[in-house]
């Protein structure tokens, strides 16, 4: 195998090149993708006939949860890439991850107790996917204020690698609560291996709502993980002459 | 009847539909934004920076 990928990978300036290139793209398909998924999804897509319009919530609390879960693997995966390789592109990816999978989880939560109001009579129940999901929240907030407690750099990646790794035990739990418990919450709409329960006109908008908030989390992961690869390199000549060129 | 006013209103869930999703729309803009002004930060200190060295 050619591994002059993976090292190109691990350079700075090549990530900050190729990103800058890449990232007009995935913003404009993400906004593109999250006008067209709302209107759809709020005034063209049908009643729900159990829960009315409210349901239409879901167009954006099951993107918000599913990029939640998704970020904390790619956490894990790169602190498992700056463990094993101390690439420090990882541990900037981990870095910068972590705050926008915080947001979305916290999405995913006020999004998920607005509905359930209307739906179940309640804001919040100790259910288990709620609790789970409310211990992703924690487990954000810990890699997040870990990574800020240590100041050595090398120490830091260490830990919130660790730390990361270590919580992937809570997204099987999250993944499998509405099968493994009694739970209020309903079971996933979608599954790999069977047909959607739901009709095609019902779960299309949802489609490219979750398509947009993949392309908006990368947007708003490779904004960050520019800027702080900027920040880590600002002595450099390359980043000075960016920077130069950019004011 | 109003069919705008019935569109918003949701058949009574309006409210709760509605807050949902201008709460996300202002975490979504909040994470894009915020890492913008961040970069218009540093560039302009960096500037600054520079003009503090020539002099």
């Amino acid at each position: 195998m050619n591994w002059s990928f993976f090292h190109k990978l691990g350079s700075p300036k090549w990530f900050y090149d190729i990103s800058g290139r890449w990232l007009p793209w995935f913003a404009v398909a993400g906004v593109a993708l999250l006008v067209v998924g709302s209107i759809w999804g709020l005034f063209f897509a049908p009643q729900d006939y159990q829960q009315g319009n409210s349901f239409r919530i879901i167009y954006i609390h099951v993107p918000a949860a599913f990029v939640a879960q998704s970020c904390y693997m790619m956490l894990a995966v790169a602190g498992v890439v700056s463990l094993v390789w101390r690439m420090k592109l990882a541990d900037v990816a981990l870095k910068c991850a972590a705050p926008i999978g915080a947001w979305m989880t916290f999405v995913a939560l006020l999004t998920g107790a607005i509905w359930g109001k209307p739906t179940w009579g309640t804001y919040w129940v100790w259910d288990a996917r709620l609790t789970s999901m409310l211990i992703l929240l924690f487990l954000y907030f810990g890699i997040i204020a870990l990574g800020q407690a240590i100041s050595n750099r090398e120490t830091s990646a260490k830990a919130t690698a660790v730390l990361a790794i270590v919580g992937t035990v809570n997204i099987p739990i999250i993944k499998y609560s509405v099968d493994w418990w009694n739970t209020l919450h309903q079971p996933a709409t979608f599954k790999v291996t069977a047909k959607p329960a739901m009709p095609v006109e019902m779960w299309l908008p949802l489609l490219l709502m979750v398509l947009g908030f993949y392309a908006l989390f990368t947007v708003s992961l490779l904004m960050r993980m520019r800027l702080e690869v900027l920040r880590r390199e600002q002595k450099t000549r390359w980043v000075r002459e960016t920077l130069e060129k950019l004011s | 009847m109003n069919s705008l006013s019935d569109m918003l209103g949701m058949g009574g869930h309006g409210i709760y539909v509605w807050s949902s999703y201008a709460i996300t729309l202002f975490v979504l803009a909040l994470n894009v934004v915020q890492p913008w002004l961040a970069r218009r930060r540093l560039v302009n200190e960096e500037a600054r920076r520079r003009r503090r060295e020539v002099m």
